[in-house]
C-alpha cells in the first residue's frame, strides 16, 4: 500500500507544484494613477510599484499564486472587472453602492478622507464647498469626489470640472484655472507637495474606502480574499505596507477594528449612490446629458465655422499665394494632419499654459477649429482646382480681376463641389469633439462616461448618448442633401 | 485699322504654336481664319483676347497694344477687355448663374454700371439675339445654339469694338448656321468687327468678307 501511495503523493505534489508555478492572480490597475497607488518602477519601468502592488502581492501569496499586473484605464476598471479581464481590480477603487450592486466587492482595506485643496491666498475665503458657489472645482471623473461635486452643484452652485488624471487638477489650481480641488487625501497630499502655493483645508467633506473589485459571481474567490485581508489587518502586514508608503494614520486601526468585528461600513451618500436601477439613473442624469449635448453642438458649430474660415484662407493662399506662403501653408496642413488631435489639444491647453492660459472651452474651440481647418483647406483647394479652366478664361476675357474671378465665379462653383465633403467633415467633427474631454470640457461623450461609471453600466447611457449624437447629425446630413439637390436642379 | 496683328508668335510648352502671323481687320469687317485642327487659329484668338501671352510680335486692338513679354494688367487689361469680346467654342457660360446673370456680370463688376440698368440691357441683348425667353434658364438647361447666343450676348454686353468667335458653327445644325450668319451680318452692319476661327469652309466663304488660312502655326494664304 505504502509503496503505491508514496509515488502517488509525490506525483500529486509535483502536479500541484507545477499548477502553482503557473497559477497567477491577474490584478487590474492603472499605472497612470501613479504613486502611491500603482506606478512604473523608476528603476525598472517594466515593473510596477505602489501600495496596491504590495496588497496584490500579499493576496497572491495567500492564494499560493503569483501576482501579474494588467494595465487598465482607471475609468474602465469596472467594466473590465465585470468582463473578467483580471481576477481582481486594485487601484484606489472606491466603495460605492453601484459597485456593490454590480460587482463582487471585497471588504475595505483603506479609509480615506475627501480633502478640499485651495490656493494659499484663498485659505480664509474657501473653507468648505459652501464657500465655492459659482466657482470651478476640479476633481477626477468617476469618483466619489465627483459625485459630491455634482450634489454640491445642485445645492450650492459649485461648478464641477472633471479631469482624466490626478496631476492636472492641482497644476490648474496653481495656475488659477480652477478655484479648488476635491480629491482623496492621498492625492491631495501629493498635489500639495508637487505644486507650490496650495494648501489642504481641514473641512471634513466625508470619508470613503478603497476596495478590490471582482467579476459578479466570483463570491468564493472574493471571500477567500476577504479572509486574507482580515489576516493582513490582524498580523500587521497591511499596516506595514501603508507605513512604507507613508499612508498610515489613526483612521486605519479604527477601520480595521470595525471590519474585524464584522461591522459593515457606512457609505458616503452622494448623487451617484442612489438606486442602482439604470432607468432611475437615466432620468437623473438625462438633464446633464442634454446639457452636454448642447455643449457638443455649440462647440462643433463654432469650431466648424472657424475651420471653414481659416480653411478657405489657407486654400486661397495655396492656390494664389507666392511660393514661400504656399510652402508655409503646406507645412501647416501636413503638420496638423500628421499629428494626433489629442496631442494638439494637450499642447494647446496644458503645454501652452505657462505662456497663455486659454479657458478650456476656448482651447477646445481653437484646437478643433485649427485641426479641421487643415482638412477643410484641402477640400477647398481641390474644389478650386476642379473648377474648369474655361470658366476662369471666360471671367478673365470679360475683364474681371483675379480677385473678382475668385469671388464671383471660382469660389461659388468650388463651394458647390465642396459641400458634400464638408458635410462629411462636420459630422466627423461632431464626434471628434468628444476628444476635448481630455482638457476638462464636459461634452456629450464625457458626460456619458461619467454617467456610465457612476451607475456601473454602459447599456443605457451608451444608447442615450448614441441617440443624442444621431439627433444632432442626421438633420444636418439631410439639410446638406437638400441644398445639394437644389443646386443640381438649379 | 481696328485690329492689327504683326508677326505674332505664341509658345506653348516650349513649342511655337503660332509663328509669324500678320493680318489686319477694319471696322465692320467679318474676317474668317480657316485651318485644320491644331493649325493655331484658336491660339491666335486667345492671344488677341489677352488669354495667351505673346512670345513675339505685337497686336493693336481698339487702341490697346499688346507686346511680347508684357502681361496686360490693371488699366491696360480693362481697356483691352472693353475692346475685345470672345465667344469660346464651348461657350464657358458661368455654370452657377442664369443666362441673364451671365450677361449682366461684366457690366456690373467691370464697367461698374448699376444693377438695374445692366439687367435691362442684358434683357435687350438676349431679346435681340432671340433668346429673351431663356433669360432665367441656367446654362445646363440651354441647347447648344441657345448657349452660343447667350455667350454672344455676354461678350457684347461690354460693347467691344471687336468680337472674336471660336468655331461658331460647331454646335449648330444647318438652319441655325444660317441664323448665325444673319446675326453676324447684323453685328458687322452696326460697325462691329468680327473675327471667327473655323474649319467650316462653306460657312466661312458664305458669311465672311475675307478669309485667311492657317497651317501649322503660319499664315498659308489670304483669299
Amino acid at each position: 500500500m505504502r509503496v503505491v501511495l508514496v509515488p502517488l503523493i509525490l506525483a500529486l505534489l509535483v502536479v500541484n507544484a507545477a499548477a502553482q508555478a503557473v497559477a497567477e492572480l491577474r490584478w487590474g490597475g492603472d499605472a497612470e494613477g501613479g504613486a502611491p497607488f500603482v506606478e512604473a518602477d523608476p528603476r525598472d519601468p517594466t515593473r510596477v510599484v505602489g501600495f496596491d502592488v504590495e496588497v496584490a502581492q500579499l493576496l497572491a501569496g495567500g492564494l499560493g499564486r503569483t501576482a501579474r499586473f494588467v494595465q487598465v484605464g482607471f475609468t474602465s476598471l469596472d467594466p473590465a472587472a465585470a468582463r473578467g479581464d483580471f481576477d481582481i481590480g486594485l487601484s484606489g477603487i472606491e466603495d460605492t453602492p453601484a459597485r456593490r450592486a454590480r460587482l463582487a466587492v471585497t471588504i475595505p482595506y483603506y479609509e480615506f478622507r475627501e480633502v478640499l485643496t485651495v490656493r494659499e491666498a484663498d485659505r480664509g475665503r474657501f473653507r468648505t464647498l459652501a464657500d465655492l458657489g459659482g466657482r470651478r472645482v476640479a476633481t477626477l471623473g468617476a469618483t466619489l469626489a465627483y459625485d459630491m461635486l455634482v450634489a454640491a452643484q445642485a445645492e450650492l452652485g459649485v461648478v464641477p470640472v472633471t479631469y482624466e488624471d490626478d496631476v492636472h487638477p492641482y497644476s490648474d489650481l496653481a495656475l488659477g484655472r480652477v478655484d479648488a480641488v476635491v480629491l482623496d487625501a492621498v492625492l491631495a497630499d501629493r498635489g500639495v507637495r508637487r505644486n507650490t502655493g496650495l494648501v489642504n483645508q481641514d473641512a471634513d467633506l466625508g470619508v470613503g474606502y478603497y476596495v478590490g473589485v471582482l467579476a459578479p459571481g466570483q463570491d468564493a474567490l472574493r471571500d477567500r480574499i476577504n479572509g486574507l485581508l482580515r489576516a493582513g489587518m490582524r498580523d500587521g502586514r497591511l499596516e506595514a505596507i501603508f507605513r512604507r508608503w507613508e499612508m498610515w494614520n489613526e483612521d486605519q486601526p479604527r477601520l480595521y477594528a470595525r471590519v474585524l468585528a464584522g461591522e459593515s461600513v457606512e457609505l458616503l451618500r452622494t448623487a451617484g449612490s442612489g438606486s442602482p436601477n439604470a432607468w432611475d439613473a437615466a432620468r437623473r442624469y438625462f438633464p446633464a446629458l442634454l446639457q452636454a449635448a448642447v455643449i457638443t453642438l455649440i462647440l462643433s458649430c463654432a469650431a466648424m465655422a472657424l475651420a471653414v474660415a481659416i480653411g478657405a484662407l489657407i486654400a486661397t493662399g495655396r492656390v494664389y499665394g507666392p511660393r514661400p506662403l504656399q510652402a508655409l501653408l503646406t507645412a501647416y496642413v501636413e503638420v496638423i494632419r500628421g499629428t494626433p488631435l489629442l496631442l494638439q489639444l494637450f499642447v494647446l491647453y496644458f503645454g501652452l499654459a505657462p505662456l497663455v492660459q486659454l479657458p478650456a472651452f476656448m482651447a477646445a474651440l481653437i484646437g478643433l477649429g485649427l485641426n479641421y481647418a487643415a482638412y477643410e483647406s484641402e477640400i477647398y483647394r481641390g474644389a478650386l482646382q476642379a473648377v474648369p479652366q474655361g470658366q476662369l478664361d471666360a471671367a478673365r476675357a470679360l475683364g474681371l480681376t483675379d480677385r473678382q474671378a475668385l469671388k464671383l465665379v471660382r469660389a461659388p462653383q468650388a463651394f458647390r463641389l465642396a459641400l458634400a465633403p464638408m458635410t462629411n467633415d462636420f459630422v466627423a467633427l461632431l464626434k471628434d469633439s468628444s476628444l476635448v474631454s481630455v482638457i476638462t470640457v464636459v461634452e456629450l461623450t464625457k458626460q456619458t462616461s461619467i454617467f456610465a461609471a457612476n451607475i456601473g453600466s454602459w447599456a443605457v447611457p451608451g444608447a442615450l448618448c448614441a441617440a443624442l449624437y444621431l439627433v444632432l447629425s442626421l438633420p444636418l446630413a439631410r439639410l446638406a442633401r437638400r441644398i445639394e439637390k437644389k443646386w443640381r436642379q438649379a | 485699322m481696328i485690329l492689327d496683328v504683326r508677326d505674332m508668335a505664341v509658345r506653348r510648352g516650349g513649342r511655337l504654336v503660332v509663328d509669324g502671323v500678320s493680318f489686319a481687320a477694319r471696322q465692320g469687317e467679318l474676317l474668317a481664319i480657316m485651318g485644320a485642327s491644331g493649325s493655331g487659329k484658336t491660339t491666335v484668338l486667345r492671344s488677341i483676347a489677352g488669354l495667351d501671352p505673346l512670345a513675339g510680335g505685337a497686336v493693336d486692338v481698339g487702341g490697346v497694344s499688346l507686346k511680347a513679354g508684357v502681361t496686360p494688367r490693371g488699366g491696360v487689361r480693362r481697356r483691352l477687355h472693353r475692346s475685345v469680346g470672345i465667344v469660346f467654342q464651348f461657350h464657358h457660360l458661368f455654370a452657377h448663374m442664369s443666362a441673364l446673370d451671365n450677361v449682366a456680370l461684366a457690366p456690373v463688376h467691370v464697367l461698374g454700371r448699376p444693377r438695374d440698368a445692366s439687367d435691362q440691357r442684358a434683357r435687350e441683348l438676349l431679346e435681340a439675339l432671340g433668346v429673351g425667353s431663356r433669360a432665367a434658364a441656367m446654362p445646363h438647361e440651354l441647347s447648344g445654339g441657345e448657349a452660343q447666343r447667350v455667350a454672344i450676348a455676354r461678350a457684347l454686353a461690354v460693347e467691344p469694338a471687336v468680337l472674336l468667335m471660336d468655331e461658331p458653327t460647331a454646335s449648330l445644325d444647318r438652319a441655325r448656321r444660317d441664323d448665325l450668319a444673319d446675326t453676324l451680318k447684323q453685328l458687322t452692319a452696326q460697325g462691329r468687327t468680327v473675327v471667327i476661327a473655323t474649319h467650316d469652309e462653306e460657312f466661312a466663304r458664305a458669311a465672311a468678307h475675307r478669309v485667311i488660312v492657317m497651317s501649322e502655326g503660319r499664315l498659308a494664304r489670304e483669299g
